[in-house]
């Protein structure tokens, strides 16, 4: 059975990790591919690293990382964070990742999902929302999401299920749903949203933001229909490894991928 | 010596990193010559079926690597090339493959979340060198739209489950083709690499 997915987050700049946390006397605490070695040992399923380099440099920086993770780290890996253009996109794929996720500029320009995904194929391209959300005009208790953008500083007008669709019709092969209003909350995933969007769409649905602990995994991959859970913080300070995190959800009868021994030898 | 063969289909690179890092040269290549003179042959490939083979053709390679196919040179087929490996597919219209094993290529049933996308169990239907060391129902990383029928369950390595059974690891004695991601199934995705480098 296909196994549920958790995906550690790792926050980069200029190709260094944005919180250096020193996890061992050996490893240099900034650099994200000790990092990500780090999770892939512990079993990690998938890696996200969300650029936030803000320099003229930076496709060229970006494109350093892709290599230097693909040499090392042999799980699959997306990248996200200022992806804007068609060649940002080819930088990721050449580099060696699985996928390139797109948020703010799918809503400037909506052929960047099309034109990226009939080049590179629809599971190298994730549309990655960020949602917020808003009381219906009428006042009712039924709730919208809207869609945010640079950050969640600008509204969009655009209704996130809406949106969600869309990007799935021109190419998205996955969504990455990212709760505003959960996000560095730890009060757990907006599972509404997730469901909501999950019984929409056909494909896989990766739920963010807010997660606090195996309990907010398990009720966003089961309750919240998502299909993987992604989470930063909680990883990165060692609050919960993931392999704690997997035998929580695998206690609970969720599908997840065991940690097997082989000899590589 | 290892040829990973470039015709336009997806990113080659882990492919070969992956190789490297189990202590195997692979060398990507992208002329029917090349391949001839390859010890081993590797087709990978990502996206759609018809341009594959199209892309095949137009490059002379169609040849060459049923040659070496036919000649009991190891070969591996990646994803696509699992696909291509066999008689015929349905995505977007009929078109021939390979026709190395007899079968069809189709799209998942209704009901299931496609493409395919994480890592999913695969259950070992035979003993072969490929496998050697890997655990019966180890995990590896898929994302496809597309699944092999195999005709014939001699033919059949490896099978998976999603929605229905399919053949996820096909093959001979030496000509295989998977349909997950070795170069990115973390161990035992790099001990198949090192199998198929070292034993097959």
């Amino acid at each position: 059975m296909l196994a549920r997915r958790i995906i550690p987050c790792l926050d980069v700049k200029n190709g260094r990790n944005v919180r250096g946390v020193r996890f061992s006397a050996d490893k240099d605490a900034g650099d994200p591919i000790e990092l990500a070695k780090r999770y892939d040992a512990e079993g990690a399923d998938e890696l996200v690293f969300y650029d936030i380099t803000a320099s003229a440099e930076k496709r060229d920086i970006v494109g350093k990382l892709v290599r230097r993770v693909s040499e090392e780290v042999f799980i699959p890996f997306t990248v996200g964070g200022g992806v804007r253009t068609y060649q940002d996109i080819r930088t990721i794929i050449e580099g060696g990742a699985e996928k390139a996720s797109i948020n703010s500029a799918a809503v400037h320009t909506p052929e960047i999902i099309t034109q990226g995904a009939e080049s590179f194929g629809s599971q190298a391209i994730v549309g990655s929302i960020d949602a917020i959300r808003r009381l219906n005009p009428d006042q009712t208790e039924d709730v919208r999401w809207e869609v945010v953008i640079n950050g969640g500083r600008t509204y969009t007008g655009r209704d996130a299920l809406e949106w969600a669709e869309e990007l799935v019709d021109r190419g998205a092969g996955e969504l990455v749903l990212n709760s505003i209003d959960a996000d560095g909350t730890k009060d757990g995933y907006d599972i509404e949203l997730n469901r909501m969007v999950a019984e929409r769409v056909d494909v896989p649905i990766v739920a963010s933001g807010g997660a606090g602990g195996p309990e907010d995994m398990y009720a966003v991959l089961s309750e919240g229909k998502a299909s993987a859970a992604l989470a930063a913080s909680i990883f990165h300070y060692n609050q919960y490894s993931i392999a704690e995190v997997k035998t929580y959800l695998a206690e609970r009868g969720v599908p997840v991928r065991p940690k097997i021994k082989i000899d590589l030898t | 010596m290892i040829a990973v063969v470039d015709y336009g289909m997806g990113n080659l690179r882990s492919v070969q990193k992956a190789f490297e890092h189990v202590g195997a040269k692979a060398v990507i290549v992208d002329r029917p010559e090349d391949i001839d003179a390859a010890d081993r042959v590797v087709l990978p490939g990502v996206g759609a079926f018809g341009d594959a083979m199209n892309n095949l053709k137009t490059a002379g390679l169609i040849t060459p690597i049923v040659r070496a196919i036919s000649e009991g040179r190891p070969f591996l087929g990646i994803c696509l090339g699992l696909q291509l490996m066999f008689a015929e597919s349905e995505e977007m219209g009929q078109h021939r493959g390979l026709d190395i094993f007899p079968g069809k290529v189709k799209r998942f049933p209704e009901g299931q979340r496609v493409p395919q996308i994480g890592w999913n169990e695969v259950r070992i239907q035979r003993e072969t060198a490929l496998l050697d060391g890997v655990p019966d129902g180890s995990y590896f990383y898929f994302v496809h739209s597309f699944f092999v029928a195999s005709e014939r369950d001699e033919d059949v390595v490896g099978m998976t489950d999603y929605g229905i059974d399919y053949a996820s690891i096909a093959g001979n004695d030496r000509a295989f083709g998977v349909q997950f991601h070795p170069e990115k199934s973390q161990d035992a995705g790099l001990k198949i690499l090192k199998n198929f480098a070292e034993k097959v």
